[in-house]
């Protein structure tokens, strides 16, 4: 069955506010809607609560425009993840830039 | 905005970007530790992108432009005309845009909305500003989302509660004569379906 779309992620507000087009979620690319959907799919899995996810976004947020970088939402959105599966213990750090090298040189090629 | 949803960014013609590879590599490490399946991932990207969106009302909108029997039934009879279609669960009465009557839908009370055909409400439809002004100076509010009427033509005002949902009927734009169902109902907007907005020509359509 599909999953029913949550309200506490669907209708958040403010800066945290999904990006949207005609009311339905802009992915401008696929890597976005990627993200998207990993971090609903964890919070389905209770690896953490929508509430604390979204904390980290706000605070992600309010960081890079204090900084004053032009990064995008879900860049921000990305490093926001990246921050709480790392305080979970969920994710290394170096295992990730291991990973991604891998990609970048093509010794791995997984398709999602 | 076309592009934006090629397959899984992988076929890329330029070259995959920094972050498109960041993201497949944790991916790649979220699903060998078993926290996520990719097929979960799809299933979600899929249901938020569609469900939250006005795809299942556009679909009620094009079949009543194509089938006259069809949409004589959804305007006597919305609620048993959408479960034709499959969409239930709701008492909807459509509301009709002629040349002559545009239509317009509001909750004053608070955010009443047809959600199992149009998807989340936007946040301006929940504000008070336009719970109290579309009834109060609808032909402005009309103006204020570009959408400009003759004075002939009557506005008039549907006030969803609880028991009742309304949805406009748009008014099938013209040079639309030989597209499919399936790309009328593309054509067809949530704003339009609220009626703060028309049904665009083909020409004009922003995707």
């Amino acid at each position: 069955m599909d999953p029913v779309p949550s309200r506490e992620i669907a209708d958040m507000t403010g800066q945290a506010a999904l990006p949207r087009k005609n009311g339905e979620l802009v992915f401008d690319e696929a890597w976005q809607g990627r993200i998207f959907g990993m971090t609903v799919a964890m919070s389905h899995e209770a690896c953490f609560a929508w509430r604390e996810f979204q904390a980290r976004l706000i605070a992600e947020i309010a960081h890079a425009e204090q900084a004053g970088e032009s990064s995008s939402y879900y860049e921000r959105w990305l490093q926001a993840f990246e921050h709480l599966l790392a305080d979970k213990g969920l994710l290394d750090a170096g295992a990730l830039a291991d990973r991604t090298h891998d990609f970048e040189t093509g010794r791995r090629d997984d398709v999602f | 905005m076309s592009g934006a949803h090629d397959e899984h960014g992988h076929h890329h013609r330029e070259p995959e970007s920094v972050l498109s590879l960041r993201v497949r590599a944790l991916e790649s490490l979220l699903v060998e530790k078993k926290l996520v399946s990719s097929e979960a991932v799809d299933r979600i990207v899929g249901a938020y992108e569609q469900d939250i969106g006005p795809h299942n009302g556009a679909k009620v909108v094009a079949r009543a432009w194509v089938d006259p029997a069809y949409r004589q039934r959804l305007l006597t009879d919305g609620t048993a005309a959408i479960e034709e279609l499959g969409f239930g669960g709701v008492d909807l009465q459509v509301v009709e845009n002629t040349p002559g009557v545009h239509n317009l839908v509001v909750c004053t009370l608070c955010s009443c909305y047809p959600h199992a055909l149009i998807g989340l409400p936007p946040v301006w439809y929940k504000s008070f500003e336009y719970r109290s002004r579309a009834v109060r100076e609808p032909r402005v509010v009309l103006h204020e989302f570009g959408v400009d009427l003759p004075e002939s033509v009557e506005i008039r005002i549907w006030d969803s509660s609880a028991e009742l949902r309304y949805l406009v009927l748009p008014q099938r734009p013209p040079g639309t004569e030989r597209l499919s169902e399936a790309e009328l109902a593309n054509l067809v907007t949530r704003d339009a379906m609220i009626g703060v907005a028309l049904v665009p020509p083909p020409t004009a359509a922003a995707r």
